[in-house]
């Protein structure tokens, strides 16, 4: 098997290798899930949303799935307002990160922590 | 058949900010699975979402394996003029899945 | 509440003797986090409406050597179909044995439709299922009082009660011993079967209860039941009557 990218590797390939600074993006997640499957999330960004001053683009990534991208979400000053919500896989208790790439190209980040417990009486395949 | 369930408020105050969540049946097969047999399993997963308002795209997202089954995704836009909203998503297979909803603007 | 649990702390005191715990009883809602619970009681965010939109759709479609519709016959699920997952397990007049909820509408589909049985858990009599039980939803469970009932009730309680598989574990021993006490990550329910099919978030889609219960077994280190076996129905009966009173939840999230 061929290893994964690191949670850092992830985000420089959406971020190019420019600066990214930690702040302006929240994360909601519940610290302890009942299973990885289905996590609620909700990224919320610091932004005015206007037409010269807006959020861009969303990255989500995670530090453990077997591949560290989950989604970028692609939204402009139309979306009023710069929070989206959605139900994430984790495979094992971890770090998850979103970057937004603002209108003038900066980038910011913040990031969570979820612990992930594991259901019982689960199946084997079918 | 498309199985989405859609979510907005069918009447806004022209500039109001309104949320629309999006919900659709779909595996979302990873890739990473095996069946009994041992034999891999393709990945199969809806990989882009989008929404048009009046044709032009507000909202769109790429989506990886790391995207829970049956997809669910709540975002917003500004109401501008009475139209129609439209949904498309799209999986590995080519399947292009679609839904509309309508909004009253006043 | 002080009145409540008063009465139950009473209860507990009379049955201390015995050695089980006497708890109020609780939906498996009740032992969920706040999210997850969140997930089933908004419609809009509950993944077993997906389903039921699809229940919806074949419960209109007609189907079969008859070419006919369940709403041909049956007219509005809302009306029509109003309280009966309530009252299932029930007993099949041409078999007098009793069939779920799941197996009635088979039989529909085969002695009225004409059309073959869907497979066990495949996604039509799942979604099929759903539709029907969840036109009783927020309506208590209210077992048949046919008495033809009762020998299988106990065989379910018996099943129930016995020790099962490798572990030497009994269901009592978990759902009712340690109801409410942590496995590992998981919150040990009382076992009520309020909410089924119901969205499993290990399943990453709608099962049934058997399918619950099969699980259930598998973790015990038990051989399970075959779907349809008679001890299967016989554990559904007898969990729907130990549950009587509980409010049906259909479509249900649990983790
Ligand atoms: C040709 C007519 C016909 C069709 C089509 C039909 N049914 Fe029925 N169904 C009946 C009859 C007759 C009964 C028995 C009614 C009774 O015992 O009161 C029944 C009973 C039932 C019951 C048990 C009701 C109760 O109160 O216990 C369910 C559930 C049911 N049908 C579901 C379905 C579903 C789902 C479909 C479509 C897959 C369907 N039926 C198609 C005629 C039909
Ligand atoms: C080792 C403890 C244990 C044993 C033994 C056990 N279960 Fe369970 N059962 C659990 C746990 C834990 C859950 C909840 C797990 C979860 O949702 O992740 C559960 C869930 C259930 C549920 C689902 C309840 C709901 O809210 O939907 C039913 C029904 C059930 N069990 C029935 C049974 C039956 C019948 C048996 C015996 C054949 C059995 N269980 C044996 C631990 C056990």
């Amino acid at each position: 098997m061929t290893t994964r990218p690191t949670l850092a590797e992830a985000v420089r390939g959406f971020t190019g290798n420019r600066d990214v600074r930690p702040g302006r993006v929240k994360l909601d997640v519940p610290p302890l899930v009942e299973n990885g499957n289905a996590v609620g999330i909700t990224v919320t960004v610091e932004s005015p949303m206007s037409a010269n001053d807006h959020v861009r683009r969303i990255g989500l990534f995670n530090e453990k799935n077997p591949q560290a991208d989950i989604a970028v979400f692609h939204l402009g000053p139309r979306a009023g307002r710069a929070r989206i919500s959605t139900r994430i896989r984790l495979a094992s208790s971890q770090t998850v990160m979103a970057v937004a790439e603002m209108s003038d190209g900066s980038l910011w980040f913040g990031e969570a922590q979820v612990i992930v417990t594991l259901a019982a009486c689960i199946e084997d395949l079918l | 058949m498309t199985r989405a369930l859609i979510n907005t408020p069918k009447q806004a105050q022209q500039g109001e900010v309104i949320e629309i969540r999006a919900m659709i049946a779909h595996v979302m097969e990873t890739g990473h699975r095996r069946d009994a047999q041992g034999a891999a399993v393709p990945r199969n997963i809806i990989h882009r979402f989008q929404c048009l308002y009046d044709d032009v795209e507000i909202f769109a997202a790429d989506f990886y394996p790391a995207m829970a089954a049956n997809p669910f995704i709540a975002f917003s836009t500004v109401a501008t003029t009475s139209g129609v909203l439209t949904f498309a998503w799209t999986d590995d297979q080519g399947t292009i899945q679609r839904a509309t909803a309508e909004i009253t603007v006043v | 509440m002080a009145l409540k649990h008063g009465l139950a702390a009473a209860v507990l005191a009379l049955l201390g003797a015995g050695g089980l715990v006497a708890q109020e009883k609780r939906s498996g809602l009740d032992y969920m986090t706040p999210e997850t619970r969140a997930m089933q009681e908004d419609d809009m965010s509950n993944p077993g409406m997906l389903f039921i939109a699809e229940g919806e759709g074949l419960w209109q479609a007609p189907a079969g050597a008859a070419n006919i519709a369940c709403s041909g016959c049956h007219g509005t699920a809302a009306q029509s179909m109003r309280g009966t997952a309530t009252r299932y397990p029930a007993i099949e007049e041409s078999t007098r044995r009793p069939i779920d909820l799941a197996g009635r509408i088979n039989l529909c589909r085969q002695t009225q439709q004409k059309a073959q049985a869907f497979p066990a858990e495949s996604p039509e009599l799942l979604a099929l299922t759903a539709y029907v039980a969840h036109q009783s939803r927020g309506m208590p469970i209210a077992p048949p009082a046919d008495d033809r009932l009762t020998p299988y009730r106990k065989s379910g309680r018996d099943l129930f009660e016995r020790r099962l598989g490798q572990l030497g574990l009994s269901c009592a021993a978990c759902h009712e011993g340690h109801a409410g006490q942590r496995l590992g990550g998981s919150i040990i329910p009382q076992a009520h079967p309020t909410a089924y099919p119901l969205y499993r978030l290990e399943w990453q889609t709608l099962g049934s209860l058997q399918r619950r219960l099969r699980n259930c077994m598998t973790g015990m280190r038990a051989e399970p039941f075959a779907h349809g076996a008679p001890e299967l129905i016989a554990l559904e009966a007898y969990l729907m009557s130990r549950a009587t009173g509980l409010p049906i939840e259909t479509p249900g999230v649990r983790p």
